[in-house]
């Protein structure tokens, strides 16, 4: 019970202070003061307090974007083990479930975006989907592995890794995918090098441009939704990277939580010393991605 | 009545249903209310007579007809696996039939429409007879019928010389394929020494081979798989939106009914068979997806949308397949149950996107997307029908395509042989391929949406929104039932799962046993996962509201980066949506584009055209048959209407007939 209190805790509470760390680290590589630590936190505050600008174009889609898709990453959050605890809900395939919520918010979040008219939007939406269609087969291919040397068909046991230890036949497949979903969790989260959330050119952008015109308290959940989308996802990610707990179940929550930092000061300092990839190189960066994960599951099962 | 009897009764009330009207004039609308209730009628009788026999209610029954044709007895008899199938041929055809009322007009058109009626009728009552036959020849009887009630269904059009050739290369295709059948069949007699759809005695495995790739060629041209899926999506275009859905929701699932019922009475298969299957579901997917999204037509992508699925139904049958060669129950439950579990889904979610599709070309009076757009705010039911049968089709939660595609999944993660048991890990990789079809369906569906429903409409003509048809109850009763089917069966999947279970018992060989698909498959965590997001919406939308509060929301135009009067003409059209991911496919797509030359600092209106058409089609069947068509009059001098010759012919035949007869050769 108290498990999943902090879990459900930590996944409302938690995300937006990681965008804060990751903004902190790249003003602190450009010699700058940067933004207080909990900005996300105001911002998001001040936006639900706003009130709403809305096109003329729209209809009940628009508002069904942000809905639905903060509600889709909050159930994957449910599903989600973090650290060494058990997720509050557990069940055979729950991984494809996982993987299918993503896919929803992305189908309303870019059918929001084409709601609108406006070609910088269908823009971002048409990338979207290109890139998803990438980085799926990606994911897929880690579950495939994960499910493989675990056993287990649910992300509790694919994700806490073998009970006793990795194998020396697992370490490679097990490094090869933990860079594929590295690669996956910067794409899918909007971050360089595959989109800059800090750009305003409209047209370099894939996740920005598409909720150009979310205003108020509907923008507002579009950042909580993006910022609990990289929680979880740098959730995922953190299980292949340290495997590791104590024996003293707040520590581990501690440890938890310290990792998730330095993930984001990761984030942030890939931010600041690479540029964003041209947007025609994405597809190479994900393809890679793929091939890598691909890669791990032969070497699995070969 | 038994069941049987009330599954004949209702398939002879569908083949006539359409015999009255023929007699009332032709302008008169009485003769398609009849039409339209004798189809309801029936189709209830056989609902009864199916859903009782899939609730278990009744026993599988049989009889044989006294039959004047060589080779056997005519035998008819339902199985849960044919009361599966019959499920969706009696719902799809009579809600496509109360949407005709509106759809096809009698009074509007008096040329076709009580041929329209009557070929309709009898394209649905032979479909219900080729799922209750069983015996070869009276198979391919009713599948004939079926195959040329549908051509004359969908040709009713025939005025536009498009429906004409998209109706022959549909007639070369099913001919072609049901040439394969025959010779199916005859490998069939010969290996088991009758026609009747009895369990097969065991069989050299090369002869149970051949037979099972004649059945997959043969049923393949039916359901669509490619490279045999030429004449699918001509045929699903032009046909009128109501028979669209029943080609594309049932029709098509004729051929997936073929191929799960001669692997049930083949011996044990052979590995190879399920892998096959594997891969030909995987490139069917794959590929029709990818021409879904590169096409410019509504009823041209949901016809490759078809095929996509028909992949993927396929590749559960190959794991089902699989785990019949390798004695793995639950890989037949997961991936054969998956399959027909896909079979109904697909069934309901796509009839319901061609009846939508239909009554936005009532309205927009075209079928091109990207001179659409904005429909949404002029018809809301019509696009939030849409949203629903998009979200389902795009297999996610919590709508049905994601319980079926879930099953398939589960079947395919169970082959890395996770419980130490037996294994085939190279089948496992058809699950990154689902996801990857997953991801494009989610494309595609989302293009369709955006460019139809969403935006501003694109049409010059603005007025003509004004006077948009608005579809009455006729056409939105049906589409608001099947959305509802769709909702059930994503939510509460545990009250379909014993049926899917019964009907894949049916299909598994008498031995196997001792598994349930409930247990394999825990879909109550569904029902709560599903509910629970419904709730979390709920919530969310609830706090949005009170943040909201009293607030005044304003509106005004979108935002444009600055540009302060964006027009419609400057949106994103599906062209452009779709361009991106039909450039990384453009190897098997071979989209063609024409590019306007701008040159000078003051160009002249230039246009720009990019079209997919069919690669298969264009590069290889037409090529062919054109060469074919400019040798094959040589041999034409054997034909010449010389009754003598023809006469020389047959006592040729008979001589070669009666020296093969001497020297043993028996056919």
């Amino acid at each position: 019970m108290i498990e999943t209190s902090i879990h459900i805790v930590l996944l409302l509470v938690f995300p937006p202070l990681m965008l804060g760390v990751i903004n902190k680290t790249k003003a602190f590589f450009a010699g700058r003061k940067g933004v207080p630590l909990l900005q996300a936190y105001y911002d998001i505050g001040k936006l639900l307090r706003k009130s709403l600008v809305i096109s003329t174009t729209t209809t009940w889609i628009f508002w069904a974007g942000p809905i639905v898709s903060l509600a889709s990453v909050l159930a994957a959050g449910l599903l989600l083990p973090l650290g060494p605890f058990n997720a509050p809900l557990s069940f055979m395939g729950d991984m494809i479930l996982f993987a299918y919520l993503f896919g929803l918010s992305r189908f309303f979040t870019t059918a929001a975006a084409l709601d609108t008219g406006s070609a910088f939007e269908g823009m971002g939406a048409a990338r979207e989907v290109t890139f998803a269609m990438l980085s799926e087969p990606a994911l897929f291919f880690a579950f495939l592995v994960l499910a493989k040397d675990s056993g287990s068909l649910s992300l509790n046991t694919m994700l806490h890794g073998p009970a006793v230890g990795i194998s020396a036949t697992l370490v490679a497949p097990f490094v090869l995918i933990a860079i594929g979903l590295f690669i996956i969790m910067l794409a899918e989260s909007c971050r360089i090098p595959v989109d800059d959330p800090n750009t305003h050119l409209e047209l370099t952008m894939i996740h920005e441009v598409m909720v150009l015109d979310h205003s108020g308290p509907l923008f507002g959940l579009v950042l909580y939704g993006a910022a609990i989308k990289l929680f979880e996802l740098g959730s995922v990610v953190l299980h292949l990277l340290v495997p590791f707990q104590t024996s003293l179940w707040w520590l581990n929550w501690v440890l938890l939580i310290v990792e998730l930092l330095g993930l984001s000061v990761v984030v942030g300092v890939i931010e600041s010393i690479m540029a964003r990839l041209r947007m025609h190189h994405v597809p190479s960066l994900l393809i890679g991605a793929l091939l890598l994960c691909g890669s791990g599951f032969i070497l699995l099962v070969r | 009545m038994t069941t049987l009897e009330l599954v004949v009764t209702a398939a002879a009330l569908l083949c006539v249903s359409g015999v009255p009207a023929l007699m009332l004039p032709s302008r008169s609308p009485l003769g398609q209310r009849i039409t339209t209730a004798l189809v309801l009628a029936g189709s209830i009788l056989g609902l009864i007579g199916s859903v009782s026999t899939l609730a278990g209610s009744a026993v599988s029954d049989g009889f044989r007809l006294p039959w004047f044709l060589p080779q056997g007895r005519g035998a008819i008899g339902i199985d849960p696996l044919s009361a599966f199938f019959l499920v969706l041929i009696f719902v799809v055809p009579a809600l496509g039939s109360i949407y005709g009322l509106e759809y096809w007009k009698q009074d509007e058109h008096a040329e076709n429409g009580r041929k329209l009626g009557l070929f309709y009728g009898i394209l649905a009552g032979s479909m219900a007879l080729v799922v209750v036959a069983r015996n070869g020849f009276l198979f391919l009887i009713v599948w004939e019928v079926m195959a040329m009630a549908a051509f004359f269904a969908a040709t009713v059009d025939d005025d536009n010389p498009e429906v004409r050739s998209a109706g022959w290369v549909y007639l070369i295709a099913t001919h072609v394929g049901t040439l394969c059948l025959l010779a199916m069949f005859a490998f069939y007699r010969s290996a088991t020494g009758s026609f009747q759809f009895e369990q097969a005695p065991a069989m050299p495995q090369a002869v149970a081979g051949i037979i099972f790739v004649l059945a997959l060629v043969g049923f393949g041209f039916k359901a669509g798989i490619m490279p045999l899926h030429v004449w699918l999506p001509g045929a699903h275009a032009n046909a009128p939106s109501h028979v669209s859905a029943v080609m594309s929701g049932v029709m098509l699932k004729m051929g997936v009914y073929g191929i799960v019922r001669i692997t049930s009475l083949l011996p044990l298969p052979a590995t190879w068979w399920g892998s096959t299957m594997l891969i030909a579901g995987a490139v069917t997917g794959l590929a029709g997806i990818a021409f879904a999204i590169s096409q410019n037509d509504i009823k041209r992508m949901l016809a490759y949308s078809s095929i996509e699925n028909i992949g993927i139904i396929c590749m559960g049958i190959g794991l089902g397949l699989l785990g019949r060669a390798m004695g793995r129950v639950d890989w037949m439950l997961l991936g054969m149950g998956g399959a027909l579990l896909h079979v109904w889904n697909h069934g309901l979610f796509k009839s319901l996107l061609f009846f939508n599709a239909g009554a936005i070309i009532h309205a927009q009076g075209t079928r091109e997307l990207d001179r659409m757009g904005g429909v949404a705010r002029s018809l809301p039911l019509l696009a939030a029908l849409f949203a629903v049968g998009a979200v389902a089709i795009s297999a996610l939660p919590p709508l049905n395509g994601f319980v079926s595609e879930w099953l398939i999944y589960l079947g395919l993660f169970g082959t890395l042989g996770l419980d130490g048991g037996t294994g085939f890990p190279v089948a496992a990789t058809a699950a990154v391929f689902l996801a990857m079809i997953g991801a494009l369906a989610v494309a595609t569906f989302v293009k369709l949406l955006g460019t139809v429903f969403l935006g501003s409409p694109r049409r010059s003509d603005s007025n003509a929104a004004h006077h948009m048809h608005k579809p009455s109850l006729l056409m939105t009763g049906p589409m608001l039932a099947l959305a509802a089917f769709c909702l059930a069966i994503g939510l509460v999947p545990s009250l379909f799962i014993p049926a899917v279970e019964r009907a894949v018992y049916g299909w598994m060989p008498a031995t196997a046993s001792g598994q349930a698909l409930l247990m394999l498959a825990p879909v109550r965590w569904i029902t709560l996962a599903g509910i629970g997001l419904l709730v979390l919406m709920a919530l969310i939308a609830m706090v949005a509201r009170i943040m909201l509060g009293g607030k005044v929301v304003r509106k005004g135009p979108t935002w444009d980066c600055g540009y302060a009067r964006p027009s419609a003409r400057m949106q994103y059209t599906g062209s452009s949506f779709g361009q991106s991911i039909v450039g990384l496919f453009s190897v098997v797509l071979r989209p063609r584009t024409r590019r306007p030359l701008v040159s000078g600092a003051m160009p002249e209106q230039a246009a720009f055209e990019s079209r997919t058409p069919d690669t298969v089609l264009d590069k290889a069947v037409v090529p062919v048959f054109s060469f074919l068509g400019m040798q094959l009059p040589r041999i034409r001098f054997m034909q010449q209407g010389k009754l003598n010759l023809y006469l020389l012919y047959i006592v040729a035949i008979t001589a070669l007939l009666f020296i093969f007869g001497s020297m043993g050769v028996r056919p």
